[in-house]
């Protein structure tokens, strides 16, 4: 794939990239249900019950048949919408979440997209999807979407500040914003991984990616206990699993991120275990992030709307500031010792 | 420039995962803060009062198990109770102290329900099973006692209608230390956690004097540091041969509110303890004539519910239903100092305030 990329087009690589993006469309889509299926076993293991294992052998199709469900729901449109902008911002929420995945390399191979300025356009293009979200709740016409929706976008601005900036350490560590050449430099031991050196920049960057999943304990967009639903409670069917597909291929897209940022992308944690397949480890360290995050929305609270804003504008924006401060300090005097 | 804001009046329920069943508040907000909430009820509302006057005292009782719902057994104890004091009816003491052990379990069961819910609008998820999990095991205690789950119809005017089945009590003694690892459990889970503490520490204040004006009773007013328990203050059944302890705290927030009905599931555990001790045998059921007919006459009966102060007043012309019957009922008075301490609150702590109250809507309707 990688060597495609840098040849003059053909029919050929086309064709490739075709086959492979709709291939990889699937993919995506297939572990999405999975993501969601493990997401509520997870879940049930650690309330002390089953989760489902009702539909196929061990629950298996339970997604399955809750996407039909959706398929097949009525698609109703409260009389006093905004028609247009109602229909669109489901769209405009989950476009952005796949195109984001283009940026990721998955392997030293497999990558869709060798941008120079990735993780740039990883953060840009994802803030996006809030605009789905803040137009959705508006259009619905509906006061709690609407507090659901501004939620939201106050959410977007105080966490992805501080989302970019702790980034911006590992991008100073590596001297790149390409995402291949930043896994690449992590290359060795587990201690050449970006996530200790980077300790405080990983911590920061882990939470407000949660923040901007809007996933527990930042869900406050859909704080059930509060706004019902928030931004969509008035969807319905494919309109509402739109919105759902968008948050979990979030989900997804995130462990990733974090993966190549952090965690060594493909990378084995000692050089002797280099001989397993790259992959495999890329998907080791994806999974566990996934559940990390499964993991937090099983054991904690939510915060509170001004609580949030006050831990990302008084406690992570200043911490990641520190960060680029004492990275920057840092990669100068090895500059200097090493002449 | 300044910017024309305006105050948008927002619906909160009936149909409102939060508001514990068909309970309505209006509020009026600017931006996420509340300016005036007002609390619409009625929504379940049968007219108990009204129907038991036409009903003799037996069949009332089952009406009782359907006002607070989640904590049946003391509110078949306060009308059994009233008519009993009435008719001056000596209760065999192993009917009391089968009446003294399912309330106290019910005392349990029904903070165990309101920690498990009210961690749920905090929007913590799992705390809801675990309470549950642990709940079920007293339901299936009082299935095994009277055959029912949720409205029991277990108290009857002269003493209780099952007498434990063979090795009952056994169950109950070793549901004692069970509960007290689970509590532990609990604790860890929940108590500690910086969200938590963060979400609900300093909201909802009041002070004694307001609680006493408003008339709160039970855990909303034992946090503002009134030492108030009827059980205590105005001993009634059996509770004067055992020791425990009534909790209280300062703080008067719903931090305060929850700790303290955390430690209450404790001293109903040690109140079991005691109660499962000196458990006694004889009869369950006091000589009663055919046709309950208490002599004209009025009585207040109460008791202490796991919501609060729980009374019943009873007027009688001597005939075999009621002339009146009231309920002093604990949700519907607690209710009433809301729209004083949202005022000013965000939305989210409209729901952590109106958690911590702890009502139950088929009581605050009746």
């Amino acid at each position: 794939m990688g060597d495609l990329l840098v040849q003059p087009l053909t029919w050929g690589s086309f064709l490739t990239f075709t086959v492979m993006a709709v291939l990889f469309l699937l993919l995506i889509l297939g572990m999405v249900t999975y993501g969601i299926y493990f997401e509520r076993k997870i879940l049930g293991w650690m309330q002390l019950r089953p989760g489902p294992n009702r539909t196929g052998k061990l629950g298996l199709l339970q997604t399955v048949a809750d996407v039909l469900k959706l398929l097949i729901k009525e698609d109703t449109i409260p009389s006093k919408a905004d028609r247009p902008l109602f229909k669109i911002a489901p769209a405009i929420s989950f476009v952005p979440s796949f195109v984001v995945l283009a940026t990721i390399p998955y392997t030293d191979k497999l990558y869709f997209a060798n941008l120079d300025i990735g993780v740039l356009y990883y953060v840009a293009l994802s803030a996006l999807s809030t605009i789905g979200i803040v137009l959705g709740g508006w259009a619905s016409n509906n006061k709690y979407a609407l507090l659901g929706g501004m939620r939201s976008a106050a959410q977007l601005i105080s966490y992805a500040v501080p989302l970019v900036i702790s980034a911006v350490g590992v991008v100073l560590i590596s001297g790149t914003m390409n995402m291949i050449g930043i896994v690449e430099r992590q290359e060795g031991w587990f201690w050449n991984w970006n996530f200790l050196p980077q300790i405080l920049g990983f911590g920061v960057f882990v939470i407000a990616a949660i923040a901007e999943l809007n996933r527990s304990p930042f869900d406050l967009p859909e704080a059930e206990s509060e706004l019902v639903a928030g931004y969509h409670v008035e969807y319905s069917g494919f309109r509402f699993a739109f919105y759902m597909l968008a948050e979990y291929v979030y989900m997804i897209a995130m462990s990733a991120l974090i993966t190549v940022l952090f965690l060594g992308g493909w990378h084995a944690p000692a050089p002797f275990l280099d001989f397993i397949p790259g992959i495999i480890w890329f998907i080791l360290k994806f999974c566990f992030m996934f559940f990390f995050i499964i993991w937090l929305r099983g054991t904690m609270p939510r915060i509170r709307i001004d609580q949030l804003m006050s831990l990302g504008w008084r406690v992570l924006l200043p911490l990641s500031l520190a960060n680029i401060f004492i990275t920057a300090i840092v990669v100068e005097i090895i500059k200097a010792i090493n002449g | 420039m300044a910017i024309r804001t305006e105050e948008l009046l927002l619906n909160v329920g009936p149909q409102h995962p939060s508001t514990h069943g068909v309970f309505r508040i209006v509020v009026k907000i600017d931006g996420e803060i509340i300016k005036e909430a007002t609390p619409v009820i009625g929504y379940l509302h049968r007219g108990t009062e009204k129907l038991a006057e036409d009903l003799n005292y037996t069949q009332i009782i089952p009406y009782t198990d359907r006002l607070d719902y989640v904590s049946a057994m003391t509110n078949n104890y306060v009308l059994v109770s009233a008519v009993e004091r009435l008719m001056q009816i000596e209760v065999p003491e192993r009917a009391e102290f089968l009446r003294v052990i399912v309330m106290e379990l019910q005392r349990i069961a029904s903070h165990l329900v309101w920690w498990g819910t009210y961690l749920l609008d905090i929007g913590a998820m799992s705390p809801f099973l675990f309470a549950f999990r642990d709940r079920e095991i007293i339901i299936d205690l009082f299935n095994e006692l009277c055959g029912a789950r949720l409205t029991y119809f277990y108290m009857r005017v002269g003493g209780v209608k099952w007498d434990a089945p063979d090795g009952w009590i056994e169950k109950v003694r070793d549901f004692i230390p069970y509960m007290r690892e689970r509590l532990k459990v609990y604790d860890d889970l929940v108590s500690g956690n910086e969200i938590f503490l963060a979400r609900i520490k300093g909201i909802g204040r009041y002070d004694a004097q307001t609680a006493i004006d408003y008339g709160l009773t039970g855990a909303n007013l034992r946090c503002t540091g009134v030492k108030r328990d009827v059980r205590k203050d105005h001993p009634y059944s059996v509770y004067d041969r055992f020791e425990f302890d009534i909790p209280t705290r300062t703080e008067g927030d719903c931090y305060a509110r929850y700790l303290v009905r955390i430690e209450e599931i404790k001293q109903s555990l040690r109140i079991l303890e005691q109660a499962v001790e000196m458990f006694p045998e004889g009869p369950i059921m006091a000589k009663l004539p055919r046709v309950l007919r208490p002599p004209e006459g009025e009585v207040y009966s109460r008791v202490e519910s796991p919501r609060g102060e729980l009374g019943c007043y009873l007027v009688s012309k001597g005939k075999d239903s009621p002339y009146r019957l009231k309920f002093r009922r604990p949700s519907f008075v607690n209710l009433q100092i809301l729209p004083k301490i949202l005022v000013g609150e965000s939305i989210t702590n409209l729901i952590t305030i109106l958690g911590a109250t702890d009502i139950v809507l088929g009581e605050v309707d009746a």
